[in-house]
């Protein structure tokens, strides 16, 4: 197996990183895929709880970078999929327990392990940031249609550009339709004009997004919600299918209905 | 917005978000600050009106954004020379 690792970041904190990760892997998953999700960010671990794991935690990632246990110790094994597993972050340890080659270290010899490695980096642009992108081999940014987050996301595309990592693609999360057909919200196309980058993903604003972490059940395992479908589509893409983008075409036929386009 | 906003004719915010971002994002990118920019074309204007006649108060210079790149556009109209005929 050659893994292909994936990193997702956004610069500013909060706009659906964990949510992504959580979801995506589920969904990659679900595919027959074996993927193991990695939370990057250490002292603010947060992917377990959304996955629905933190009792099962026994060690984490710095445990594995530090040689206290093996990697397979590590992975905790998502029982509701066959191939579904989490590498927690340290929770009492800060970003600097790790360094970039660390990272790189660990993601080579996880790419002999599984198909897919799902980093979760944590927000802001200093170590832990380095860290996360340091051995991937695809960036994902994510950004909410809101001027803060858009301007973070932006500054870590050059950031990302920087590092010679390639260009990142780009998901569009927490979308609101009626807020964009209102005038009150960048639309997708909006938000493509301004980053440049290629779009993986439009996730729509959804309440079941809170109540699947409340419960620590990522959306995708039962897909009727529309995040949790834009997350499979998402996957969908990742896999190399061709999926059209539900949420961009809706919107560039009401733009077109009222002939602003 | 809403009907009431729209009789008074109130902008829809999604307008000066876009436009707000636009100028801000250039000026990330390019860590040209508007003062920046207004001192370098103090600048060009003097260059180049060492060489030819210019409009100096109709020249402009922006930061044009195309894809990820951003490339600087002068707009420097030139002044037609006033031949005068020899007596």
């Amino acid at each position: 197996m050659t893994a292909k690792v994936v990193t997702v970041t956004s610069g500013k904190g909060g706009v659906g990183k964990t949510t992504a990760v959580a979801n995506i892997g589920v969904a990659l998953a679900a595919k027959g895929q074996k993927v193991v999700c990695v939370d990057g960010d250490i002292g603010l671990r947060n992917l377990d709880v959304v996955m629905g794991l933190e009792n099962r935690i026994v060690y984490d990632l710095v445990d594995v970078i530090e040689g206290r246990c093996r990697l397979r110790q590590a992975m905790i094994h998502d029982k509701r999929l066959p191939e579904l597993y989490l590498i927690p972050a340290a929770q009492t340890r800060d970003k600097s327990a790790v360094s970039p080659s660390d990272m790189v270290r660990l993601c080579d010899e996880l790419r002999l392990e599984c198909d897919w490695v799902l980093i979760d980096s944590p927000a802001g642009i200093e170590r832990g940031f380095h860290n996360a992108i340091a051995g991937a081999d695809k960036i994902i940014v994510m950004t909410n249609p809101e001027i803060s987050a858009v301007r973070d996301a932006d500054r870590v595309i050059g950031l990302v550009e920087a590092e010679e990592k390639g260009t990142p693609e780009l998901v569009l999360n927490r979308l609101n339709l009626a807020m964009v057909r209102r005038g009150d919200m960048l639309s997708v196309d909006d938000v493509l004009d301004l980053l440049a980058i290629k779009l993986l993903g439009v996730v729509p604003e959804d309440e079941s997004v809170i109540v699947a972490s409340n419960r620590g059940a990522p959306l995708t395992l039962d897909s009727k919600s529309k995040a949790g479908q834009a997350f499979h589509h998402i996957a969908r893409r990742l896999l190399g299918e061709e999926v059209p983008f539900l949420e961009l075409e809706a919107q560039r036929l009401w733009q077109r209905l009222l002939g602003r386009k | 917005m809403n009907f009431v906003d729209r009789m008074f004719g109130r902008k829809k915010s999604v307008g000066s978000a876009k436009e707000r971002l636009q100028f801000v994002l250039i000026h990330d990118r390019t860590d040209l600050t508007p003062s920046e920019l207004e001192a370098l074309k103090d600048d060009l204007i003097e260059t180049i009106s060492r060489h030819v006649d210019i409009d100096s108060n109709a020249v402009s210079i922006t930061v044009a954004q195309e894809g990820r790149s951003q490339r600087l556009v002068a707009d420097i109209p030139l002044r037609n020379t006033i031949r005068r005929r020899p007596r």
